[in-house]
């Protein structure tokens, strides 16, 4: 069977939920992050994919803005957990869930 | 079989698997290394799609800067499989099963999606030329926007990483001799 529209979707949606189920599983800050960014190339990849069927350029337009929000967003948060590190000493998610120190 | 869906299956293969490296590994940094890979396959993917500047710019951006940033900051801080946290088996089982679940739930959605027949010529929108005329006629707005953005994700970061001064004279004396 050729590769088709459907293959892509499911493959995307396989790399999301691996990135679900690793934010889920893990209480390491930092490894919750690269879980976010997985679930956020699934999506890119799946825009790609689109882009390619319906031959269009807005999707690869899209793809290149989250890649500048996520390059954004990876700086304050890793900013945020070496902060929180030299407060707790620690990257531990349940130590955070008393918002207070 | 043709070349395009060899290359497919070898790239979902090794995309997939790397992510479930990237989620089961024990230590940080081999994470982060899984990470890199599967964001190495997804560039793959990219250019079997024709969006060459999005594979370089992924392998630049995600796999050159970003994941530089997590391998730095991990070993600053010294993380290793012996410190990692582990959360009980039970709460693993649980997001493994809300995650299976929620794979299931869009899978049944998508199921009855009419397949597109993928048109594997090569065509020439993902070369910088094409893009980069939408990206300065029609989305110029949003990309001015994004590059405040980004000013101010990189004062916001200054600002958090930053080292708060002492409010004591003393210590503040003290770090001058």
């Amino acid at each position: 069977m050729p590769v088709n529209s459907t293959h892509y979707l499911f493959l995307s949606l396989l790399l999301f939920s691996i990135g679900i189920m690793g934010a889920l599983m893990r209480r390491n800050a930092i490894i919750i992050f690269m879980c976010i960014e997985l679930m956020l190339n699934a999506v890119n990849l799946l825009l790609v994919a689109f882009s390619k069927i319906y031959g269009d350029a807005d999707a690869q337009l899209f793809v290149f803005f989250i890649m500048v929000v996520a390059a954004a967003e990876v700086a304050v948060g890793l900013a945020i957990i070496v902060m929180m590190y030299r407060k707790v000493h620690s990257v531990d998610i349940n130590i955070l869930n008393r918002l207070k120190h | 079989m043709e070349i395009y869906d060899i290359l497919f299956w070898v790239l979902s293969a090794i995309a997939v698997s790397c992510a479930l490296g990237v989620i089961l590994s024990r230590n940080p940094v081999n994470s982060v290394m899984f990470l890199i890979l599967t964001f190495f396959a997804i560039s793959g993917h990219y250019i079997l799609m024709n969006a060459q500047f999005l594979a370089v710019v992924n392998i630049i951006v995600y796999a050159g800067a970003i994941m530089v940033l997590f391998l730095f900051v991990i070993m600053l801080m010294n993380l290793n499989a012996d410190v990692e946290p582990q959360k009980g088996q039970l709460v693993q089982l649980a997001g493994v099963i809300s995650g299976g679940i929620l794979f299931l739930v869009i899978l049944a959605g998508i199921k009855s999606a009419k397949p597109e027949i993928m048109d594997k010529t090569s065509t020439d929108i993902g070369l910088i030329t094409n893009l980069g005329r939408v990206l300065f006629t029609k989305y110029v707005l949003p990309f001015e926007i994004s590059s405040v953005l980004f000013l101010s994700a990189m004062i916001g970061a200054i600002v958090i990483g930053k080292k708060e001064e002492t409010k004591d004279p003393d210590a503040k004396a003290e770090r001058v001799n």
